[in-house]
């Protein structure tokens, strides 16, 4: 009901404005303004609800001892940086920095390179091409959870399909520990990540590219200029400002992925594929320290705003241009 | 501001809700005379009980909740919030006062409950948990005092495969040692001497405390010689291939399925996969008390069993009849009703004697029982601390990354 009473100011507005006859300068310049606010408020009290809240309230938490008990008596003690030091004192840390760095650069790698290739192959149009490009959605139209415990047996050690295929071609000589081990671990989740990330790339570029006019290419191919040529000199700079969207979207995604890593592996073996999210998870909702996981997700927040606001400049330099 | 304009949106708003209030009333009378005649029969409360129990169990206790409230003139609406979901819905209900009447927590949250000081003490109720298993009553009290009383426990045992056994000519490993030979030697391609879970979470800690605390070892302080001997043993059975390297994966319910495939001679695992492995067709197997460091000494399990507790919900005559369901649900012939129902042993000593005769499935877990030790009755409210360096030293030390010794150091200091 209140989406459809909302457009009817405006409606109502719009139409009899012309039609009002001598109106004082001043007073409708007020009226105006307060119209302004009146269209602004419902936006505003949303974001102050849903975002503007949850964000201060997770900021306090960060420096309040926020446990179990505090659900019942309301009391969390302020302890102001105490969280904060006691997770970057821990040898956890470190790990978990590390983590978070390689899982997002490794993930991103990954699914831009694979996701470009793929958008570039569907470029040319062959039987079947359309059919082929929307499978390629599929894995982002499943559930995470079912995803995640896919993979997990296909990553199995002893009777995953994915060792005893390897082992049947004699592509390796002992089966691979995939996820058991702590030094395979975070690569086989990285992989999972990137299978998960491309339809999300491959759509981005490859409806970017629809956008390049194909004369530019006509044009390019009388020159001599095909292939490798034609991509490095027309596809690329014309593709520039969505792969920078591409790249800081994806950066911001994979920082927070929680889902998968708890579904394969829960953060292990020996926090092997312990990140930031996951490590905030862990605090809050598994120890119920939620004042130290807030902190964490402090932390994470930070580094991913930084991204959103590089994300704000790039798209506001790309539509200047 | 002008209306002219959208003054025609009001009314067809106006109009389509009197249609949907219309039907919605219409909905109301129709499913109101069918329900309303159900609950007209009975004059007294309805309780609200809250547990985390899927199928085929739920079922099994919504029928025992029925009866007792059918009992005292009551009746009870009863939700089951799936496994680890249920303690942040408690803690939401208890920020939001809508606590259930009769509130169901597995045994080492109590105390982490109790302290938000949202339970009241079951003495109120006249329930005073004598003839107990000591270790369910530490587990269910906070500073002193009772607050949650589980009808039935469980513990871990050693399942063993008895065909595998029969070939190998060998009988049911009594030490550690005898596990050790029994499992290297039972270990054929395809297949794994001895399965248990390892997994990083509280899960693998539960599973790891058999081999730690009959050994001496104590959450206390986990950086011990015992402890690290117990850690020793199963790194051992990982190194030398008698285990699989991904128990740092496997959970419970991914153990009992590898040993229900054939793929493990034997399995650390809990009475409550009796009823899974019974279903398993051409599967012979049995059940001991884990094996001790040398014979003859007794195995201290730990202690696993859901308790009742009634909430500080506000309301005197509802928690009245709260704490006379928690009372009819520990009743002797309950404890035996559920712990069959679920493949439990009951928590009173007396009537779990003589539940052993009855039921030898369970009889050794009637045993394992008995000297059982509760996860929080020692640290309290701190268990989850020592629990997550637990697993964390188990992790580091099976992949191998440090040596038990020094896994439990490094894990210890985090």
């Amino acid at each position: 009901m209140k989406t459809r009473d909302r457009p009817s100011p405006l409606t109502g507005g719009q139409a009899t404005a012309p039609g009002t006859p001598r109106r004082t300068r001043g007073r409708s310049l007020r009226q105006d303004r307060a119209a302004t606010w009146l269209l602004l408020l419902p936006a505003l009290i949303y974001i102050a609800l849903f975002f503007g809240y949850p964000i201060v309230k997770n900021a306090m938490m960060g420096s309040q001892d926020y446990t179990t008990a505090t659900f019942y008596t309301g009391s969390a003690p302020w302890v102001g940086w105490a969280n904060y030091s006691s997770f970057l004192s821990s040898s956890l840390a470190g790990t978990t920095f590390l983590n978070t760095a390689v899982f997002t650069v490794g993930s991103i790698a990954g699914q831009f390179t694979i996701g470009l290739a793929i958008a570039l192959f569907f470029r040319r149009r062959f039987p079947l091409s359309g059919l082929l490009r929307s499978l390629l959605l599929l894995p982002w139209l499943l559930p995470l959870i079912a995803g995640a415990a896919v993979w997990r047996w296909i990553l199995d050690q002893d009777s995953g399909v994915l060792n005893s295929t390897l082992l049947h071609l004699h592509l390796v000589h002992a089966a691979v520990p995939w996820l058991s081990s702590p030094g395979m671990a975070l690569y086989s989740v990285i992989i999972v990540n990137v299978w998960i990330g491309i339809p999300f790339n491959v759509t981005l570029l490859y409806s970017g590219m629809q956008g390049i006019p194909e004369e530019h290419y006509e044009a390019a191919a009388l020159d001599g200029a095909v292939g490798w040529k034609a991509f490095r000199h027309i596809t690329w700079p014309a593709l520039r400002p969505i792969v920078t969207v591409v790249l800081v979207l994806g950066v911001i995604y994979t920082l927070k992925v929680v889902d998968i890593i708890l579904g394969l592996t829960g953060g292990g073996p020996a926090n092997a594929t312990q990140t930031l999210a996951t490590t905030a998870y862990q605090d809050s909702f598994v120890q119920f320290a939620f004042g130290q996981g807030a902190a964490v997700n402090n932390i994470l927040l930070v580094v991913s705003l930084l991204f959103a606001g590089l994300y704000l400049r790039v798209n506001r330099r790309a539509s200047d241009e | 501001m002008n209306r002219q304009g959208s003054r025609s949106t009001p009314v067809l708003v106006a109009a389509a809700t009197c249609a949907a209030l219309a039907l919605a009333l219409v909905g109301c009378s129709s499913s109101g005379s069918s329900s309303g005649s159900g609950t007209s029969a009975t004059t007294g409360l309805n309780l609200t009980v809250e547990d985390y129990f899927s199928q085929p169990a739920a079922a099994a206790y919504d029928s025992i909740y029925t009866a007792c409230a059918k009992q005292l003139g009551d009746t009870v609406t009863i939700s089951h919030i799936a496994g680890a979901a249920l303690i942040p819905k408690v803690l939401q209900q208890v920020s939001s006062r809508t606590m259930p009447d009769v509130l169901m927590l597995d045994n080492p949250d109590v105390d982490q409950i109790a302290a938000t000081g949202v339970l009241s003490p079951l003495s109120n109720y006249g329930i005073t948990g004598d003839g107990y298993i000591p270790g369910i009553i530490a587990a269910g009290s906070y500073q002193g005092k009772l607050y949650g009383l589980a009808p039935a426990v469980n513990s871990l045992g050693l399942f063993y495969n008895v065909g595998m056994f029969k070939a190998a000519g060998l009988t049911p490993p009594a030490t550690w040692a005898e596990l050790q030979a029994d499992a290297k030697a039972l270990t054929k391609p395809g297949r794994y001497g001895f399965a248990f879970s390892g997994v990083n979470t509280y899960e693998g800690t539960w599973q790891f405390m058999p081999w730690m605390w009959t050994n001496g070892g104590n959450e206390k302080n986990i950086d011990t010689p015992q402890t690290a001997q117990a850690l020793q043993l199963l790194t051992s059975m990982v190194q030398d291939g008698s285990a699989s390297k991904s128990v740092v994966l496997w959970t419970q319910a991914d153990v009992e399925s590898q040993f229900a495939a054939g793929k493990a001679a034997m399995m650390e695992n809990g009475p409550w996969n009796i009823a899974l492995l019974q279903g398993v067709s051409g599967l012979h197997w049995a059940s001991v008390p884990l094996p001790t460091p040398e014979a003859g000494q007794k195995p201290v399990a730990p202690l696993g069993g859901e308790t009742y507790t009634v909430p500080q919900t506000g309301d005197p005559a509802k928690m009245a009849a709260a704490g006379k369901i928690v009372a009819c649900l520990n009743s002797d012939a309950n404890q035996v009703a559920i712990s069959k129902a679920v493949a439990y042993v009951p928590a009173k000593i007396s009537v779990a004697e003589q539940f052993a005769k009855t039921n030898p499935l369970l009889a050794p877990y009637v045993t394992v029982v008995q000297t059982a030790r509760s996860r929080t009755g020692e640290l309290g409210n701190d268990w989850d601390t020592a629990a997550t360096a637990i697993y964390t030293a188990e992790q580091l030390a099976l992949t191998g990354k440090d040596s038990p010794a020094a896994a439990l150091k490094r894990a210890q200091g985090q």
